[in-house]
């Protein structure tokens, strides 16, 4: 009862919530980019939240059950196919044994998720099962899916019963996950030097478009705009940074730190994107252009609650329906 | 903006310390002491000390730095306890604040280690010594019998899993980063970087000014505790040979 990668994707890892608890040691948390998409996945297959998923990016891998599974696929629709059928994404589907996974065509999003019903057997690294590709450990031996490795699943699943010979079966519901992707302008909180920021430099962060360049990853956004500037030279002195954080540049670029950051930094922190934006950030392409907004700490708190509500329900739902179909 | 200026009484000490707290988002809040100096650091750990024995349900990391200590929390678990506060960020910042009642730092750096690291200096792994040496009119022993002349302090440890931020060097050897760091700098490389030495955990991109290496490892994921260096150590450096570099390596 097991997945076999035949084809490596672009960047293909295990990742769950982050490893929380080791910043002080300059372990930095990791964890999927798009939180929202790892737990609409796994709400759909009724595992916990925060079960560890496969993050992929395009293109991406190929992949072999050798066993029979429930999955889903949630996040960016990179056109996924069980054999030669095209499959819903934000849908619970049972994939028979021998058939094969996989992804044809990038059409929405940067990174796409699978979680399989009951979970990956992976031992975790300092309670996260997060790919730390830097310092070589959690995931998948600490490292990006190859050709070849075989994951073994926790769950022994045996769908014949349901599938009727087919090798695959859409359950019939799906999810909408769109109201965690609105579009609108990115929303930050103000950060510690936001305020020496030229009035001119204010305006142009409000007022512009920003284009995510191809220097992006997991670590950060570095993003092209007009360049701003502060109104003093300030030496900032280095302190913790975090997912979301907007850092300065010297050549007067912002940066937007995302999932695998350094936990210290040393630039001018101009704010901090809300982290219920960040999984909308976390399926922009390199090339697509971002805007900005600024919002206060309360509602920033308030719209990741609503968020979190929003799972909940959804959550709640997939088991009501899981259940009665199951059983 | 907040930021708002407080003092930080203490029972126990007639000093006081001016600090701001700060947003780091929606799910950091950060204190700072303002400029870096080894009181204002001693501070910061001691706090750092004191902050992980109290109970801080909600928070998932704290994170020392030069003058300033960050904490991480989860909002959404602070909002959805029994008589949820209106304001995470404010219910941390009170947090913060009871708990510092009563705090003395004389007591709580108690946990600070004093380690002995050896360091072969040898050419091979200390491509930046002869710079060094140079830019500062020294011979090369001269550079090696200073950076081990002293204990250092770790001030922060970031930018990669271990990396101690030490100081300070000597000002004789204080040099600054490489115009353009190197593509790979191989793990247990020590280096310089101004007033601060440090050494590369993993091998990593890096700009240091690198004069010598440790056979020690620094990162081992398969430990408990993968770090050997805690915020707070006393770090002292001492030479060895090739030959003695090569025993200690282990395979």
């Amino acid at each position: 009862m097991s997945i076999r990668i035949m084809k490596a994707g672009l960047l293909d890892t295990l990742q769950d919530e982050g490893r929380y608890g080791y910043q002080h040691l300059g372990i930095n948390p990791g964890g999927v980019m798009d939180i929202a998409a790892m737990k609409t996945a796994n709400a759909l297959v009724g595992n916990p939240l925060t079960e560890m998923v496969i993050e992929m990016h395009y293109p991406a891998a190929k992949i072999l059950f050798e066993a029979d599974a429930l999955i889903a696929v949630s996040g960016g629709d990179f056109g996924a196919h069980i054999n030669n059928d095209l499959i819903n994404g934000n849908q619970p589907v049972i994939i028979k044994k021998n058939s094969t996974l996989a992804f044809k065509k990038l059409r929405t999003g940067a990174r796409t998720y699978v979680a399989v019903k009951g979970g990956f057997a992976i031992d975790k690294w300092l309670h996260s099962a997060s790919t730390n590709l830097k310092a070589q450990a959690g995931g998948f031996d600490g490292r990006a899916l190859r050709k070849g490795d075989l994951i073994t699943l926790n769950e022994d699943a045996d769908y014949a019963s349901l599938l009727n010979d087919a090798n695959h079966k859409s359950l019939p519901w799906h999810v909408s996950a769109n109201d965690f992707y609105s579009s609108g302008p990115t929303r930050f909180i103000a950060g510690a030097e936001f305020d020496l920021l030229t009035p001119a430099s204010k305006k142009i962060l409000i007022e512009k478009p920003f284009s995510i360049t191809n220097e992006s990853d997991r670590m950060g956004y570095r993003l092209l705009g007009q360049p701003l500037v502060l109104d003093k030279n300030t030496e900032v002195i280095s302190s913790a940074v975090t997912r979301g954080t907007l850092q300065l540049l010297p050549n007067g670029q912002l940066i937007i730190l995302m999932a695998d950051h350094q936990t210290t930094g040393g630039y001018p922190r101009i704010g901090h994107v809300i982290s219920a934006d960040l999984s909308r950030l976390a399926q922009k392409s390199t090339l697509g252009q971002i805007s900005f907004s600024v919002t206060g700490q309360q509602a920033a708190e308030q719209a990741l609650f609503k968020q979190y509500l929003d799972l909940l329900q959804l959550q709640n739902a997939c088991n009501f329906r899981l259940q009665q179909y199951l059983k | 903006m907040r930021r708002i200026n407080f003092y930080l009484p203490y029972s126990s000490s007639r000093l006081s310390y001016n600090y701001t707290i700060y947003s780091g988002g929606d799910h950091a809040l950060t204190i700072d002491f303002g400029g870096i100096s080894t009181n204002t650091n001693n501070l910061v750990i001691s706090l750092f000390n004191h902050l992980k024995k109290v109970d801080t349900n909600g928070v998932t990391d704290i994170i020392p730095a030069y003058s300033s200590l960050t904490m991480v929390y989860d909002p959404v678990q602070i909002l959805s306890q029994k008589n949820p506060p209106a304001s995470a960020f404010e219910y941390i910042k009170g947090l913060l604040e009871k708990s510092t009642t009563g705090f003395d730092p004389s007591i709580t750096n108690s946990e600070a280690r004093q380690l002995e690291i050896p360091v072969c200096y040898d050419t091979d792994f200390a491509p930046d010594l002869e710079f060094v040496a140079s830019s500062h009119n020294l011979s090369v022993d001269e550079v090696i019998a200073i950076h081990t002349s002293r204990f250092y302090r770790v001030y922060m440890i970031g930018f990669l899993p271990g990396f101690a931020y030490m100081a300070s060097v000597d000002e004789r050897i204080a040099t600054p980063r490489k115009p353009s760091p190197r593509k790979r700098v191989p793990a247990g490389s020590v280096g310089i970087a101004g007033e601060q030495t440090g050494i590369y955990p993993l091998s990593s991109p890096g700009g240091w000014q690198l004069i010598g290496r440790t056979p020690l490892q620094l990162f081992d994921s398969s430990k408990p505790e993968p770090t050997l260096f805690n915020p707070g150590d006393k770090i002292h450096f001492y030479p060895i040979s090739l030959e003695q570099y090569h025993q200690l390596k282990p395979a």
